[in-house]
């Protein structure tokens, strides 16, 4: 294995230009050394300028999310050796608008969060002097997998639809919203429904899978969202057969 | 440009998530903000993995839980403080539970206790092994149905105004376009975590810097126990990521280069195969750090790469058991080590992991200085005293967020006002940060290079064994980074997310608290906990049984004076481990 | 400063964030096998509708006697036809085998407390088909 590496780095700065451009870097090829640690040796020692989020560097925070080769990763996870001889493609990541280099404007993400109310929902909430919700190992197990997500937006960034249409509310927001529809604890799946079953809910969805394969936490919100569209239709049929005045 | 808010809340971790919905759930009429340098679900309370002690089983006491606290932190805890924190932590959890977060449950659905360093009884709350995730994201994800609790995200804090020896706001950046604004309060709290990364080797993220402790530093407020510095055990060689103690609670053992479990050697106990609460492995943190330098010093670790190591055995746990209890750390160990600890042994090495020291607060987070308070990792009250147990950090930023907010909440609510004397010092905080950062030009050395001088220094001369001459020599050489860095290179004149800019910011914050545990260091002449001096190796009760407290002077060094230690029923004893 | 084109040069007002949006190309599926892959398979449902009307055809077509029913078979046999069927075949085989793949991640299945396997749900699919495919051969051969 040779002991440098090419990395050829997006740079957008919006004062002096209008587009992206590419800068090439050569850095050294550890073979312990991540994507991101080839970008911090470009800023702490060839252009301190480079502008790029990153923080805990173990894959759990969910920062340092960027297209590697054309592949959204997390660059702390994702090695420099798996791509020798390189060149190594970093740019940032796809259909977020970008603010400078490597940085995306995430503010969407943070809205569609909101929306779909991810707080335990309860008619009544039990006094703290009653104890805990007693919940089962298995009733843990069926939003398990949904409460792992780090907020890191590859399965957005991998999204087709979510690239062509920006209203999609997205895979994370509806695993998060599933996390909490399944929660033995939680009685607030009718008020998830409405922003669920919207257009731009799930039904925008046409299950094309790239969001699980993208996502470094195993959350597989593309099955989330199949499970929904289940749960939404059957929601639909009752409401149909047997209407409710108000909801 | 100005905003106002009734209370300002700098840092949107657990500390300061919590602080936010106590004051909005208690006085919901009160205008409340968080400013935050990340998005709050990348504060590094995600990180954190083994768990959070409370007392809740029927066996177990509060009076339990404090005296293994005081104990543990070499009886620097103020034990009012000790005795108000095992009170509350019980409910703090149970209100995280009931908020949803997914605490690992017994087959009959009653939450799971755990064994931990450091503590007589099962008392660790866990959700799996990534507790703070879980934790961060109950707290982020609940704060946000309370709408009115306005969020700066990606503002970076770099002074706070005071007038009249009271703290009337801040100055912030805004990251993402450069604007420099003034967000007047009538009150501050500071919740910005630790400072981790003074030292080369740490468990912390790069967001670690002690941007809070440097605030309040240079706005008067006095920092208290610097010196205390935690290393933890087990953290992985060249990354520094923290393989959880919860490794050790299920039964992972340390061996040196001959498979030794060397720890028996340390007053820690004799080695049993399955383990022994507060013994062995489960001793406390900084002993088992300082037992690996001496392990290290008798030529018996492994030699690697990236320094000296030990293992951490936990084969004979089972693919099953570190399946389910210790998923993340197979993970971390696989990604980063090429290594699967089902079948081979973890290279590890003490890191620094957590700050004891900090922002000088009482029980109610309250600092030296009118309308700043302090809540978290970046407060000292004390209750971790000269060492943290594992998992009371978890319910500390509970207990003390919770605390902060009601208590800055009761204060804001004698309205401030923005003086013309505050909106001057804006003003020319402004001035400061367009002349002297963003249109710096001829600078000579790279930002990199005095932070890794910093860091190197730091570790030789204020690691786990320190000494008189080395601590005056890391002195000499902070004071001299301190100066080098209005030199140092800033070529990114952007306004558009500045990162260079911003890592000046956050140098210049960790030089100051490095000025502060260097300083803390040199005046504490004994050992205790996690300070020990090979020039004055015993526990002195006599003249240290206090808490360090250094203010900043503008003419010369800086001031440490002592403050006693605030005993209540634990009167100082000797620290018995394994026996 | 070397001469910068006009699109290069920036519009850029201070303090106001010129966020860069990269425009999508109408040849998105082109770029990934994944997204190739995708777009085929939705494009089968075209095939898979073309099979119905056919099948529809043809039983009309043995409704309505003898001579009908020749005819249908001899258009059946006109070449463009049968390419259009074995196009089909193919897309509807691909149709299935995706679906069947894709059955289990949007079915979680318990028993008795453990989730089913993956595999177990896509299988009984796959063994559903064969055990009908089976059945018709033999209506079609022995019978």
């Amino acid at each position: 294995m040779a002991d440098r590496i090419t990395l050829q780095v997006t740079r957008y700065r919006p004062e002096q230009e209008a587009e992206p451009s590419v800068q090439e870097y050569e850095v050294p090829l550890h073979k312990d050394w991540a994507v991101l640690d080839g970008l911090n040796h470009v800023k702490d020692h060839l252009d301190g300028t480079l502008s790029y989020r990153w923080s805990c560097r173990m894959g759990i925070c969910g920062s340092c999310g960027m297209t590697v080769n054309g592949e959204p990763k997390l660059t702390c996870a994702t090695f420099l050796s798996d791509y020798a001889p390189g060149p190594v493609r970093v740019e940032p990541l796809r259909n977020f608008p970008v603010i400078r280099d490597l940085v995306v404007e995430i503010t969407d993400f943070m809205t569609k969060l909101v929306k779909v109310k991810p707080w335990i929902v309860r008619e009544e909430e039990k006094p703290l002097s009653d104890g805990e919700y007693l919940q089962t190992p298995a009733e843990m197990d069926e939003y398990k997998q949904f409460s792992m997500c780090i907020n890191c937006m590859l399965c957005y960034s991998a999204c087709p639809v979510y690239g062509l249409d920006p209203q999609f509310i997205g895979p994370a927001a509806i695993a998060l919203a599933q996390r909490y529809n399944l929660d033995s604890r939680d009685e607030g799946s009718a008020d998830r429904l409405d922003v669920l079953s919207e257009h731009e809910g799930v039904w925008a969805c046409t299950f094309v899978g790239e969001c699980t394969r993208a996502c470094p936490k195993d959350v597989d919100p593309a099955g989330a969202i199949q499970r929904y569209k289940v749960t939404a239709a059957m929601e639909s049929v009752k409401s149909f057969l047997m209407p409710r005045g108000d909801r | 440009m100005t905003a106002s808010h009734d209370v300002v809340i700098v840092g949107g971790g657990g500390a300061g998530l919590r602080a936010a919905i106590a004051i909005t759930e208690t006085n919901p009429r009160l205008s409340v903000a968080i400013v935050s340098k990340v998005y709050p679900m990348r504060s590094h309370t995600v990180s954190a993995e083994g768990g959070a002690a409370a007392v809740i089983a029927p066996d177990d006491s509060l009076d339990e839980h404090a005296n293994d606290t005081i104990s543990g932190g070499d009886w620097l805890c103020d034990q009012d403080a000790v005795e108000a924190f095992v009170n509350e932590a019980p409910q703090e959890l149970l209100r995280l539970e009931h908020w949803g977060c997914p605490w690992s449950r017994q087959p009959d659905g009653h939450i799971a206790v755990r064994a931990f360093g450091g503590m007589k009884k099962r008392r660790t709350w866990f959700a799996a092994d990534k507790t703070g995730f879980h934790l961060l994201h109950t707290l982020f994800q609940t704060s946000l149905q309370h709408e009115h609790v306005v969020r700066y995200d990606e503002w970076f804090v770099t002074k706070l105004l005071v007038d009249d020896g009271r703290v009337r706001g801040v100055v912030a950046i805004e990251l993402m376009t450069g604007r420099i604004e003034t967000i007047t309060a009538n009150a501050v709290i500071l919740c910005t975590g630790g400072c981790g990364r003074v030292y080369p080797f740490t468990t912390n993220a790069n967001i670690k810097t002690g941007d809070g402790m440097a605030l309040a530093y240079r706005a008067g407020a006095p920092l208290k126990d610097m010196e205390f510095v935690q290393y933890h055990p087990t953290g992985l060689p060249f990354t520094g990521i923290l393989i959880t103690e919860a490794a050790r609670a299920e039964g992972g053992w340390l061996l040196n280069k001959d498979g030794y479990r060397y720890l028996q050697d340390y007053d820690l106990g004799t080695p049993s195969p399955t383990p022994v609460l507060k013994s062995m492995e489960l001793g406390p943190r900084d002993r088992l750090s300082q037992a690996f330098v001496h392990e290290a010093e008798k030529g018996r670790t492994v030699d690697t790469p990236y320094g000296q190591v030990v293992h951490l055995d936990l084969r004979h746990l089972g693919a099953e058991v570190i399946n389910t209890k210790l998923p993340f750390v197979r993970e971390l160990c696989l990604d980063y080590e090429k290594i699967d600890p089902i079948r081979e042994l973890i290279p590890v090495r003490p890191v620094v992991h957590y700050m004891m020291g900090g922002v000088h607060t009482d029980l109610d987070g309250a600092t030296g200085l009118d309308g700043l308070y302090a809540a978290g990792e970046v407060a000292c009250v004390s209750i971790n005293g000269a060492n943290r147990l594992g998992s009371n950090s978890l319910p500390e930023l509970l207990v003390f967020g919770a605390r902060a907010g009601n208590a800055a909440a009761e204060y804001a609510s004698t309205p401030s006002g923005p003086s013309p004397a505050v909106l001057a010092q804006a003003r020319e905080e402004t001035h400061r940060l367009e002349r002297e950062l963003l249109n710096r030009t001829g600078g000579r050395e790279p930002i990199s290079t005095i932070r890794t001088e910093m860091q190197e220094t730091m570790e030789e001369n204020v690691g786990i064994y320190r000494a008189g001459d080395s601590l005056g020599k890391a002195a000499n050489r902070v004071r001299e980074l301190q100066e080098r860095i209005h030199s140092a290179a800033i070529e990114d004149h952007s306004r558009t997310f500045n990162t260079q800019l911003t890592a000046a910011l956050e140098l210049a914050c960790m030089l100051d608290v490095a000025e502060g545990i260097v300083h803390c260091a040199l005046a504490r002449e004994e050992s205790r906990g996690a300070h020990q001096r090979t020039d004055f190796p015993a526990r002195d009760d006599q003249r240290f049984l206090a808490h360090s407290l250094i203010r900043r002077d503008p003419d010369g060094p800086p001031r440490v004076e002592y403050l006693p230690v605030t005993i209540t029923r634990w009167p100082p004893g000797e620290r018995i481990y394994g026996r | 400063m070397s001469e910068r084109s006009e699109r290069t040069t920036s519009r850029y007002t201070e303090f106001y964030p010129e966020l860069y949006r990269s425009p999508i190309s109408i040849f998105w599926w082109l770029e990934r096998r994944s997204y190739l892959l995708f777009v085929l398979r939705e494009l089968s449902s075209l095939f898979v509708a073309w099979s119905v009307v056919y099948l529809l055809l043809f039983i009309n077509a043995v409704r309505q006697g003898d001579a009908q029913y020749r005819e249908f078979l001899d258009w059946a046999a006109s070449p463009w036809l049968l390419v259009l069927n074995l196009v089909s075949l193919v897309f509807v085989t691909f149709h299935a085998v995706t679906w069947f793949n894709l059955t289990p991640q949007a079915m979680a299945v318990r028993l008795r407390g453990r989730r089913v396997p993956r595999s177990w749900i896509a299988g009984s699919a796959y063994l559903g088909w064969i055990v009908v495919s089976a059945f018709v051969a033999w209506l079609l051969v022995g019978a």
